[in-house]
């Protein structure tokens, strides 16, 4: 298994977690990940109300880029790996939209041409949970499993770009993708319908009233869980940074601890915490690190 | 004001006004088989918070009511989760048509929508200048140009979280310099051009 390695903006600051635990992960299995060389950012969802245009074009610079290295090395055809769902999306339809539209394809490579890039169209773009469901067996999983997660109930949160619009690996209005993973490393799955609901996305900056509305609905549902996973560096500021205010405004008590997929994995594996970066969570009860066997930490906040 | 009535001529505001006029058209043509069955509407997880329902406002689309349509908040509340386009039995690609909403609306600098897309504009500008966004420079833009001191003491006690993390990105500049100057400047021409 090899990847070529689409981190994105967010891995490189808020979500160096997800970086940190996606490389441990991978490498933990045995897959490669091979860095774009000097990717440049997707856009994230600025770009798509900018300019039509431009939240196609930077999304295949990072495109053209490795398609350019798969054609010049001995590797293969690589697929491209993309851990946050915001810049999967991006890099997807790019991926999608060009193999339609000749015209279109032909118009982004007169935008490329200035950076001396061109893109061919025939790339695979793919979510780090596509990977994970698709390309791994649940045997890798048993044969690495050091610290099985008995007890442990975990909600499985997808998020929405990583299901719609593109109907890749799971179904988008019922997403069960992760269940047999979880179940594989020895956990439970809390029964919930919020999956696959959306987490307000940047509406927690912009529109806060409106965000924390959608955020609260999905902590509220997760209520006897132990954690909740997510794949989105986005879901997961959403569901961790507002917990305190949340349960302020509806005097409720929400608190619960939220991990990116590949850490809960990692820790099912029996690797240590630091591999991937469990101090930068916002969110990890002391309830949970007990239940999961790991020392407490002394509290700073 | 009628957006789609403008006429043509040379100066920058113009040319900004018949981009747009082309931009209302083509959310229009997206969804001009809109059979106003309300399953955009039923699946939508911010229409609690809108004042015109999505379906109304595809309906106030293909009536070019376009003072009804930025003068409400509805596009302004997309979180862009695709339920509606994945659900729409006619197939629009509604989620885009919303994109396309709030890129006009940054165009016409329409004050309701000045939160939201200085938020846009900031980051785009941070990519601009390194290739990458830098989480510093990005907010600190953002904060400038809001000219509204209310809004950054919003951010300040998840900012302050995260920096003591160390969370927030410095920014890993590309090996080239002058980042995406020459992409950006392409993509404008292109688009005054066509
Ligand atoms: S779901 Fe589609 S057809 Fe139905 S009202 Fe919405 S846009 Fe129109
Ligand atoms: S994509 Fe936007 S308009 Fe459509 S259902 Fe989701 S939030 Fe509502």
């Amino acid at each position: 298994m090899k990847y070529f390695y689409y981190p994105g903006c967010s891995l490189e600051g808020t979500a160096q977690e997800y970086n940190l635990s996606t490389e441990t992960f991978m490498a933990a299995v045995g897959a490669e990940l091979i860095e774009i060389e000097d990717w440049v950012c997707c856009g994230a969802s600025a770009a798509a109300p900018t300019s039509h245009l431009l939240s196609l074009a930077l999304p295949a610079i990072n495109l053209a880029i490795a398609e350019k290295a798969n054609a010049e090395n001995q590797n293969g055809n690589l697929d491209i790996l993309v851990p946050c769902s915001a810049c999967y999306i991006n890099l997807k339809r790019v991926e999608e939209v060009t193999r339609k539209d000749t015209a279109l394809l032909n118009k982004i490579n007169l935008v490329l041409e200035v950076e001396g890039h061109q893109l061919q169209g025939n790339i695979h773009v793919r979510h780090l949970l596509d990977v994970i469901v698709r390309d791994m067996g649940m045997e890798m999983f048993r044969e690495r499993l050091k610290k099985p997660l008995d007890g442990i109930s975990v909600a499985p949160y997808y998020g929405c770009q990583c299901l719609r619009p593109y109907r890749v690996f799971d179904d988008p209005e019922d997403p069960r993708s992760m269940e047999p993973i979880l179940k594989a490393v020895g956990a439970s799955v809390h029964s919930w319908n919020k999956g696959g609901q959306c987490c307000g996305a940047s509406h927690t900056t912009t529109k806060p009233e409106v965000g924390l509305e959608l955020v609260a609905a999905i902590l509220k549902e997760a209520k006897g869980a132990d954690a909740i996973v997510t794949v989105c560096p986005m879901c997961q500021m959403n569901l961790e940074a507002y917990q305190k205010k949340i349960a302020h405004k509806y005097q409720e008590d929400i608190n619960i601890t939220i991990l990116y997929l590949p850490q809960l994995l990692c820790l099912a594996f029996g690797l240590s915490e630091n591999k991937i970066g469990l101090d930068l969570n916002l969110s990890v009860t002391d309830q949970f690190r007990e239940k999961i066997g790991l020392k407490q930490r002394k509290s700073s906040e | 004001m009628n957006l789609m009535q403008k006429t043509k001529t040379k100066t920058k505001t113009e040319k900004d006004d018949q981009l747009t006029n082309k931009l209302l058209t083509s959310v229009k043509e997206m969804v001009q088989t809109c059979m106003q069955c309300g399953t955009c509407t039923a699946s939508c997880p911010n229409a609690f918070a809108m004042d015109y329902t999505p379906r109304y406002l595809w309906r106030l689309v293909l009536m070019e009511k376009t003072d009804e349509i930025f003068h409400s908040k509805t596009f302004t509340l997309c979180s862009s989760c695709y339920y509606c386009t994945l659900r729409c039995p006619r197939g629009l690609e509604l989620t885009d048509a919303m994109a396309l909403l709030k890129q006009i609306a940054a165009r016409q600098k329409l004050p309701q929508y000045k939160q939201s897309s200085l938020f846009y504009k900031n980051f785009m500008e941070s990519v601009r200048r390194h290739g990458r966004v830098r989480e510093m420079e990005f907010m600190t833009l953002y904060f400038i140009t809001m000219k509204n001191p209310l809004v950054p003491l919003r951010f300040i006690p998840l900012g302050m979280k995260l920096m003591s993390k160390g969370k927030v990105s410095l920014g890993n500049p590309l090996k080239r310099s002058g980042a995406l100057n020459a992409v950006f400047k392409k993509v404008e021409e292109l688009e005054a051009g066509s």
